[in-house]
């Protein structure tokens, strides 16, 4: 496990904000040479720390203004093969999210669609007929931030 | 309006934040001037928010990931408002969302172990205002988790 300084903490919070951000920018916010800042990436890098990038996009400008967050209980417990049923839902290309939990249900989904009714369709014709769906619970996004966590 | 090109592009990006413009012309076979005309536009827009770098937190040590749905008290009229700025304060909060449906809210909290949860639990949560009920669901395993929509 790596332990980070005061500068590392910075470094996160910049990227996570702007993952393209010149070397040049960072190391005036930050104080530091530009090889200085490579090296900090490099090792941040290697130690899995920054595990890759995700491309942020405004899924109401492209015509996605629908997420629902859906918990998923197993009818048949013990009968039907997890891997099937996570293989099956992971395969929907509405479902953004998959997560196996342990509470109130087995499953946690993700799912983005143009509107109510595109939702509708994606709830009936693909996440009802999956193999061992039992209860579904259904709350509809209204808002949502993502926080840059504890640095 | 986006046309097929923006829609190209943007799947080749969706697809993999890293790649360059060069690569992005060469996979999609738009000339490379198009590429950064339309990437521009795009950006400019706002359909493209940011390319940010994830953090994988168990390489920092956060083993334990919990999503927190709460039902609020929604006979106070600020109940929401509070409830959100309180918990913007909390570090371990990666994820605030609202909805529309059983569940008010919902926090995407990540902790060291289970005692370091219990005691932000304890100490940090249970003190957020308004809130009438939590429920807690134990992130088992994540199956799938990509921000991709299907463009």
């Amino acid at each position: 496990m790596m332990d980070l300084d005061t500068t590392d903490r910075a470094l996160l919070r910049a990227l996570q904000e702007d993952a393209g951000a010149k070397s040049a920018t960072l190391g005036r916010r930050l104080g530091l040479s530009q090889p200085a800042i490579w090296r900090r990436i490099k090792r941040l890098v290697e130690a899995g720390v920054i595990a890759g990038r995700r491309l942020d996009l405004d899924a109401g400008k492209l015509g996605f203004g629908v997420t629902v967050f859906l918990g998923v209980k197993l009818a048949t417990k013990g009968r039907v093969s997890l891997e099937d049923f996570e293989r099956a839902v992971s395969a929907i290309p509405e479902v953004q999210t998959v997560q196996h939990v342990l509470g109130l249900y087995d499953y946690r989904l993700r799912v983005t669609a143009r509107d109510l009714a595109d939702f509708e369709r994606v709830l009936r014709r693909r996440i009802m007929t999956l193999p061992g769906v039992g209860n579904v619970e259904a709350n509809v996004l209204l808002s949502e931030e993502r926080r840059p966590g504890p640095l | 309006m986006l046309d097929d090109t923006d829609r190209r592009l943007l799947r080749q990006l969706q697809a993999d934040p890293t790649l360059s413009v060069a690569d992005l012309s060469e996979a999609t076979r738009i000339a490379p001037a198009t590429c950064y005309k339309r990437l521009d536009r795009l950006h400019e827009t706002g359909v493209i928010r940011a390319t940010r770098s994830v953090i994988n937190w168990a390489a920092l040590g956060y083993t334990v990931e919990v999503s927190l749905r709460i039902t609020l008290d929604k006979t106070q009229a600020r109940a929401f408002d509070d409830f959100l700025a309180a918990a913007r304060d909390i570090a371990e909060v990666l994820e605030i969302q609202t909805f529309l449906g059983r569940t008010d809210a919902r926090l995407s909290l990540i902790a060291r172990d289970l005692g370091h949860y219990q005691q932000i639990y304890r100490d940090r949560i249970l003190a957020l205002p308004h809130i009438a009920d939590i429920e807690a669901l134990m992130n088992v395993a994540t199956i799938k988790d990509s921000p991709s929509l299907p463009i």
